[in-house]
């Protein structure tokens, strides 16, 4: 492994902006304050070291400082003046660093030899040697493919490659997936299809110059706080701002025009602004002549969107549609950016793509404050994807079924084509696989499909019909307690390596501190289990910095290309967009600035859509929509926030958002029932959210868990589950259920004080106070 | 009115409480925030607002004034500090007189406890953490002129009327732009109540 010495890594220089003549609102004036620079300021006190580095969480990927003291260990955060977030945090970076050295941490492997045991630990061979005898047990007697790898995106990208090397050098299975694909899976299909490219089109910094936004889908305010300074940033200048959202969220309640819109019906609004676009000659025809091709048919599907028809699809008024083209068309320069709400759907991929329509057919595309992004939900939704660790990719992004680009991998891995297995299926498919027998043993790592995933049941199934299942994590989470081989492994703070931002900015995380006694790299454990499947020479990779030398020139040439990027390059400027072909390239922070795209013919391939209704359908006993979303102080299976006290009491549970029209009060208990499954949750009456719409938060497990109702039907060509609606009810109940606290490792007490569980049916504690008191 | 200090636009703000968990970081009170999030329309609207201590200028910050103890110092450049733990007796005087509900009791010390402005912080030219985080700018610290060169035209107000009493408070809050002249009722720019103009 090769260490980064804190002390070095605090005297590194100041990370300095791609475009330093934009910086956002409120930001500007920090560091000429007089006084001591922040990132000084702490260098000298108590033999304190501040070690630069970014935060574990979401795809802005905001830069902090971890305070580190004498004795090397991690004990606090101090806001960072780079680029990305200019010193701005949220509640969950703010409290990251408390899981680095938090009680719950696994310190040793956990193993037994069926479910029926209890977990003890054990030795590091004996859990190593225990996992590649049984991969190979199941291996000589059902084949390759019945052994699968599920990695995760929080992990860094030099893993993320190890993953994909791993399944396909040393499992030799074609099962290999990771939980990016419950993530922007919709949004890269949609801009692959577009663009030839699978990436935002802008930066950040954009937003700062457009006249127009448009967010669709996207609660910023919880899910991606630190980028509402851009919004307001934008808004200063004068920029009006659009919301499409079921929910009246932060962001929504000052927009400029919110369109709530009915869960699962986005491309039929979209296509009907597009109508109102082309009907009112608002569209860029010499720059779709120039520069597109599939315009025509485009046109002729959306003739058959107009407002009328759409309005009563989404449950908006008709005037919003007319209004919404007008504002996004008639901007000199318009953007839009999007999220899950409109790509968690069975049509997500279509969802985007009509967006993608629009601002192709208005011209809004490839200048500065032009163009359109997807905002990521996971740190490396977007790097996790670039090298590999999906199902049909390769490094580099190439694809798995393309011979010439199995051909090129081959060389750089040292195999004959032949050994390199095919493509394999999504994350969803193999959980049914698992209940089918197909795929009979399993390594999850750094994933919690236990919360994550739709319809619980399901899943539960598939994980226990596995005849066995290890789980890399540093918390015991809901999936590893259902392991048979737990490794523990290191956190963002004890290793290094990059991460790409939602904006396809290659960022490093830099190590703070000495992993605990007992705890290994994910590095460490994939190499180790490589060479005791006899690929050791495969897999000869000290650290993370070796693996991204391997990865730098595995990419070299592809549309995804890191072979510019250095580890030193990153520490000097403070991030690089891909694609960054040499090592004098500065990066591409903005796309199809030469209106060129990465499709052969240079154009953007514009794609016909057509809307159709969610696959749960709607009938007398299941009249409401579910949808399903984050809260600001949680992030994603909850399996590390859940465990940090601040963040456990600004949200100790979930709850169900409804609308007053129910006739429920705050703090009623009401159950919601869907065709897989009942809950009850505490009622959050308010009127921000649609009357035919009701909202759970999803970080939750089993009896509380939203994805328990969830159902688990798939996008056709993203293979993303339809999360964000489905057919539901709510009826009273007697009481509500109990919010489980996270499993505790084996040996240990319960820690009390950093998860609090509400027994009793109080009104729930919203961090947006929704319904925190009665109405009159 | 006023030097570098804090601006308060509720209009920016997303409920996220960054704020609260950076005051938790300060290190003059680590693990304790000093900040707390209001909702002004529960169950209408997500709206939200942080309260932050005022720093009262005139009358001179009532807290400090009926501090028996006279445990409450206001610096030369009018932040108020919290009691000195050598001096306070946890009597609550502060929690009374505050019109802004600002102090805290850490009842088992005996000890008042509020915002500082994070002095330590602030001495040396740095933000208060509170505002270097907020995703928003819904805390800005700054002076005026800065803040109306980042945001054109906005207008902040710096006098709180309870009753008969006006309240001119070092931390100033955003205001419409129509409503500068007007002291902000009760702490908060409330203008309109059920469709009624409450000027």
């Amino acid at each position: 492994m090769t260490a980064t010495d804190p002390a070095k890594a605090a005297s590194r220089p100041v990370p300095v902006s791609i475009d330093p003549s934009i910086a956002p609102p409120g930001t500007r004036n920090f560091r000429d304050a007089g006084g001591i620079p922040a990132d000084q300021w702490h260098a000298d006190q108590n033999g304190e070291t501040l070690v630069p580095t970014h935060c574990c969480f979401c795809g802005v990927q905001c830069g902090m400082y971890l305070r580190v003291d004498k004795g090397g260990k991690v004990f606090g955060v101090e806001p960072r003046n780079h680029d990305i977030n200019r010193m701005r945090l949220c509640p969950k970076g703010i409290n990251a660093y408390q899981q680095v050295n938090h009680p719950d941490r696994l310190t040793a492997p956990l193993m037994r030899r069926s479910r029926d045991e209890e977990f003890k630990e054990c030795s590091w061979d004996e859990a190593l040697d225990f996992t590649v005898s049984e991969i190979r047990r199941i291996q000589e007697a059902h084949g390759n493919d019945a052994f699968g790898l599920l990695g995760g995106a929080s992990l860094f990208s030099e893993k993320t490659y190890l993953v994909g090397k791993f399944a396909r050098v040393a499992l030799k299975s074609k099962h290999v997936d990771y939980n990016g694909r419950l993530c922007m899976v919709s949004a890269a299909g949609a801009n692959k299809l577009a663009f030839g490219i699978d990436r935002a089109g802008n930066p950040f910094s954009d937003i700062l110059l457009t006249d127009c936004l448009l967010i669709a889908g996207s609660n910023v305010g919880e899910c991606f706080p630190v980028m509402t300074q851009y919004l307001w940033g934008a808004r200063d200048r004068g920029a009006s701002l659009i919301v499409i959202d079921p929910r009246e969220t932060a962001i929504a309640r000052t927009a400029d025009i919110h369109v709530a819109i009915k869960p699962g019906t986005d491309s039929a609004f979209f296509n009907a602004v597009l109508n109102v676009v082309i009907a009112e000659g608002l569209t860029d025809e010499a720059y779709i002549a120039a520069n597109t091709t599939g315009w025509e048919e485009v046109k002729k599907t959306v003739a058959a969107y107009p407002p009328s028809r759409s309005a009563e699809i989404c449950g908006v008024p008709a005037s919003q549609i007319v209004q919404v083209a007008r504002v996004f068309a008639g901007a000199d320069k318009a953007m839009a950016w999007h999220a899950r709400g409109i790509e968690h759907h069975s049509q997500g991929v279509e969802n985007c793509l009509s967006v993608i329509n629009l601002c192709v057919a208005t011209g809004h595309i490839g200048k500065p404050g032009a163009g359109y992004g997807t905002i990521t939900g996971q740190g490396n939704g977007q790097g996790g994807r670039e090298h590999g660790q999906k199902s049909d990719l390769l490094p580099g992004g190439r694809s798995i079924t393309n011979p010439e680009h199995r051909k090129q991998i081959c060389q750089i891995w040292g195999i004959e084509e032949s050994e390199l297995p095919g493509a394999g299926t999504s994350m969803m498919e193999m959980v049914w696989q698992m209940q089918r027998g197909e795929i009979r043993g399993l390594i999850g790592i750094c994933n919690n499909p236990f919360v994550s995933l739709p319809n619980y049941a399901v899943v539960k199934d598939g994980y226990d019909t596995a005849e066995f299942h290890a789980q890399f994590d540093f918390f015991l989470s809901e999936t590893a307690a259902n392991a048979h081989v737990v490794f523990p492994v290191t956190t963002w703070a004890e290793d290094e390596g990059v991460m790409a931002n939602a904006e396809a900015r290659v960022v490093k995380h830099n190590k703070a501190q000495e992993p605990p006694a007992g705890v290994r790299t994910d590095t460490w454990v994939i190499c180790e289990l490589a060479r005791r499947l006899g690929a050791g020479k495969h897999f000869d990779f000290p650290g993370s910095r070796e693996v991204f030398e391997e990865l730098r020139v595995a990419s070299a040439g592809t549309v995804n290309d890191y072979y510019g990027i250095t580890y030193d390059r990153l520490d000097e400027t403070g991030g690089i967009a891909w694609p960054c072909p040499s090592t004098e390239h500065p990066g591409t922070p903005r796309l199809f600035e030469d209106g060129r795209t990465y499709h052969p013919d240079g154009k953007i391939h514009m794609q016909v859509v057509e809307w159709h209704p969610p696959m749960d359908a709607y009938t007398e006993e299941y009249p409401l929509s579910l949808t399903t979303g984050r809260t600001v102080a949680h992030f994603l299976s909850g399996n590390q926030t859940r465990r940090l006290g601040a963040l456990v009491e600004q949200t100790p549970r979930p709850w169900v958002e409804v609308h007053p029209s129910h006739g429920f009060r705050n703090g009623d208990p009401v159950r919601v029932v869907t065709r897989r499954g009942s809950e009850v949750f505490p009622a959050l009456v308010t009127e921000a959210i649609r009357p035919d719409t009701v909202f759970i938060p999803y970080h939750w497990p089993v009896p509380t868990s939203a994805n328990a109702l969830t159902i688990d039907a798939l996008d056709p060509r993203s293979k993303i589950p339809e999360y964000k609606v489905c057919a539901a009810r709510i009826e009273a109940a007697e009481r509500v259920d109990e919010v489980p606290a996270p499993p505790t490792p084996p040996g240990r007490e319960a820690y009390p004080e950093t998860q609090v569980s509400r027994t009793d049916p109080l009104p729930p504690t919203s961090p947006q106070g929704r319904g925190t008191a009665e109405r009159s | 009115m006023m030097g570098r200090t804090i601006f308060i636009d509720p209009g920016r703000c997303i409920g996220c409480q960054a704020c609260v968990s950076a005051c938790r970081e300060c290190d003059s009170h680590r693990g304790k925030s000093m900040i707390h999030l209001d909702y002004t329309e529960p169950g209408m609207s997500v709206a939200s607002l942080p309260s932050v201590c005022m720093h009262c200028e005139d009358p001179v910050a009532p807290c400090a004034e009926v501090c028996p103890a006279d445990a409450i110092l206001v610096t030369a450049d009018g932040v108020v500090q919290q009691a000195d733990t050598t001096r306070c007796i946890g009597c609550s005087n502060c929690v009374n007189a505050c019109p802004f509900g600002i102090p805290k009791i850490d009842l088992q010390a005996k000890l008042q406890m509020k915002c500082n402005l994070c002095y330590d912080r602030t001495a040396y030219g740095l933000a208060p953490m509170c505002a270097t985080v907020c995703p928003t700018g819904a805390l800005f610290y700054g002076t005026l002129e800065e803040l109306q060169a980042e945001r054109p035209g906005v207008q902040v107000a710096d006098s709180f009327v309870f009753g008969d009493v006006v309240v001119q408070t070092g931390v100033a809050m955003v205001v419409p732009a129509d409503k500068v002249q007007w002291p902000v009722p009760g702490g908060l720019p409330v203008v309109e109540i059920n469709g009624r103009d409450v000027r």
